[in-house]
């Protein structure tokens, strides 16, 4: 009887225009757009300059800047006025003047100013636009030091450098960390909406009462409508192991098989909130807006995109209650530093409480429903 | 032998948020088994096997209420009934595999053809379509030219049919059809119910609810309902027999004005609007169509008609009906 219903499911499925390719769409959004899209790096800083100097260490400093990979000279104006006009404008995001004289003194009282002006419409391009700039001036400061001091005297200035080496991460690579942790969504979409909503549509259509008065069980047909959705969820997740293989070159440095079995408990635990919110909802319009609440919270609580660490002390503790946490956590550890099995002990067993906690929740409150 | 049985059946529908009362579903009295055959109102609900049986009511009367408690689908506050000899809340397993049930809404699968929502519904019985073919076969040949369209493309005459073939797929020992006419043509339904009857010589049980009158004829046996509660229970034939007051139908010019007139006069019982005219029911015998005729031109009413009818169910209902509103 299960295969007949799994039989029409499937069917049902990939006759829906929509869902099949969903299928296919998302994983290539997440692995090939997202991680383009949220990306917190600051880059192509736009930069108003004002040279009123116009010497050889003014225009050092210029292509110092420039060299540095972050600014994009949109804008040169002869006086400041002129370059606040063109952040009013929106042509630049931050200004940086250099007063008439800089070189001499520089050169006579070794002392000289600049000015950096920042748009901070955008708190963070342009606090991170101006911080960069003023380690490109220091760094060029220290440079004009050393060349005085070398060619004034005999002696070599000591200098040291630090370097920084970024384990499991050498490159600094802002996808590197959000694709795994990205992955997630899909298995949470198609794992956990789809079921939900197509049980919930099923009520709707009233279809769910003709099944009723059949001898099928409750319990078949909650699986039939599981299990198609699982098969489809895997099949995404391997779509994205092997575009971010392609594309990104990303391959995680442990097994992928502990992803697979930790995502299986994942897709169990998941799918059973999915049964909760269809057992309340009555309208697909209801079912959708509990999700949507839910998995918002879930994601916000989940590290995805601030580190938990930087939460306050009470959201902290409500990250705890975040499923996707763990899952995000278990993508990461296992894609960037290569963890096994039993160094997500942890992990795997909160999973498995969610998936006890979510799965009886679903039959008891299906009980109380179905009266 | 009877094929479904009820004793003091109940069903209370409770506002859900403030759990108050909201009204009765159903409230259905009267005991098969007692020496006297029957008890309380007097009424035994009982459908032997292989009669079509009608329920008929006005919407809301509870005819639904009562259809999901017998396929299992509701939970009955109080009360047992049995189908087929099974217990609808102990053995609604048992109930599930040997009914059919076509709910008033067409609740197939849209997005599946017409042979696959067949299919569907003939392999989670265990059977298959060729088995019970020659059961689907006269209302199943209506829309066999279509069987690769989508349900959700059918009309509504044809998704009808579709729906009565499923819930004839498995065989079923009783079938329940919940207004399986309403928001269809007259001619569809003429052809719907001739299919009930060779059904019906197939040996099936057939429960059927409308709010049609004009369908109570064309049943067995019919229990009037109203407010959950079963006015009466016999066969249209005695129904309409029993009716012992006079029936006169009155037409004329200004009929609104004419059903205040009318209920005005001593003379007359109850008086309701019946198609384009007004039926009456006379409780003063003296009361001739010529007395009444010159009462109502006094009060302007031209191009009066008055005649003497028979009754129909419609009538019986509605003198059941209105004393208790």
């Amino acid at each position: 009887m299960l295969k007949y219903l799994l039989e029409k499911e499937f069917k049902q499925f990939f006759r829906n225009r929509f869902l099949p390719k969903v299928v296919i769409v998302i994983p290539l959004m997440v692995t090939l757009i997202f991680p383009l899209i949220a990306n917190f790096e600051i880059k192509n800083i736009n930069l108003s300059i004002v040279d009123s100097d116009k010497s050889p260490y003014s225009q050092q400093l210029v292509q110092k800047a420039q060299a540095s990979g972050y600014y994009r000279i949109t804008n040169i104006s002869e006086n400041y006025d002129n370059a606040l006009k063109s952040i009013e404008l929106d042509q630049a995001d931050v200004i940086l003047e250099i007063p008439i004289n800089f070189e001499k003194d520089l050169v006579n009282e070794k002392a000289a100013a600049v000015m950096i002006t920042a748009n901070a419409v955008s708190g963070v391009k342009g606090g991170l636009g101006s911080a960069y700039l003023s380690s490109i001036i220091s760094d060029f400061n220290t440079n004009v030091r050393v060349e005085w001091l070398q060619s004034d005297s005999r002696f070599v200035v000591p200098r040291f450098e630090i370097r920084p080496l970024y384990w499991y991460n050498p490159m600094l690579e802002y996808y590197v960390f959000m694709i795994p942790a990205l992955m997630i969504m899909i298995l949470a979409i198609i794992c956990g909406f789809l079921p939900a909503l197509n049980i919930v549509g099923e009520k709707e259509n009233g279809t769910i009462e003709q099944m009723n008065v059949t001898p099928v069980s409750k319990f078949k047909f909650i699986i039939s409508k599981l299990i198609p959705h699982w098969v489809v969820g895997f099949v995404s997740l391997t779509i994205c192991f092997v575009v971010a293989r392609l594309f990104y070159n990303l391959i995680p440095a442990g097994s992928i098989l502990t992803i697979y079995i930790l995502a299986s408990v994942f897709v169990l635990a998941f799918s059973g909130f999915g049964l909760v919110v269809s057992n309340y909802a009555k309208t697909l319009q209801q079912a959708m807006f509990m999700m949507f609440f839910f998995v918002l919270t879930f994601i916000f609580m989940s590290g995805l995109y601030t580190p938990v660490e930087n939460m306050p002390q009470w959201a902290q503790i409500i990250s705890h209650f975040s499923p996707l946490k763990y899952m995000i956590q278990v993508l990461r550890l296992v894609y960037l530093k290569g963890s096994g099995f039993t160094e997500l002990l942890t992990q795997f067993f909160a999973l498995s409480a969610f998936a006890i906690f979510f799965n009886g929740w679903a039959v008891i409150s299906y009980r109380k429903s179905s009266q | 032998m009877s094929v479904i049985e009820s004793k003091n059946l109940s069903k209370n529908y409770f506002s859900a948020k403030s759990g108050k009362f909201a009204g009765i579903g159903l409230r259905l009295s009267g005991d098969p088994k007692s020496p006297s055959g029957d008890l309380g109102d007097g009424l035994c609900f009982e459908v032997d096997k292989g009669e079509i049986y009608g329920i008929i009511g006005p919407d809301g009367a509870g005819k639904t209420t009562l259809f999901r408690i017998l396929t299992t689908l509701l939970l009955p506050d109080s009360g047992t009934a049995t189908v087929d000899g099974f217990d609808v809340v102990k053995d609604f397993k048992k109930i599930r595999s040997r009914v059919g049930y076509m709910p008033g809404r067409f609740s197939l699968y849209q997005d599946l053809t017409v042979e696959e929502n067949l299919k569907v519904f003939a392999s989670i019985f265990n059977t298959t379509i060729e088995e019970n073919y020659h059961l689907i076969k006269d209302i199943y040949q209506h829309i066999e030219p279509f069987k690769t369209r989508r349900a959700g493309a059918l009309s509504g005459g044809m998704k009808q049919k579709l729906a009565l073939s499923c819930a004839l797929i498995h065989k079923p020992s009783v079938l329940f059809l919940d207004e399986p006419t309403t928001g269809v043509d007259p001619v569809s339904r003429k052809e719907f119910w001739e299919m009930l009857k060779k059904l019906k010589s197939e040996g099936i049980t057939i429960l059927v609810s409308t709010p049609y009158m004009d369908e109570a004829s064309l049943c067995d046996r019919i229990a009037l309902i109203q407010n959950g509660e079963f006015l009466t229970i016999d066969s249209p034939q005695n129904i309409v027999n029993k009716f012992n007051k006079i029936l006169w139908s009155v037409h004329s010019n200004n009929m609104s004005k004419l059903l205040n007139d009318l209920r005005s006069h001593a003379g007359v019982g109850v008086c309701y609007a019946f198609g384009d005219t007004h039926h009456i029911t006379v409780v003063d015998e003296k009361l001739t169509i010529n007395t009444l005729s010159d009462f109502l031109q006094e009060k302007d009413h031209k191009d009066v008609v008055i005649s003497k009818i028979e009754a129909t169910v419609e009538d019986c209902f509605m003198e059941l009906a209105i004393p208790k509103n």
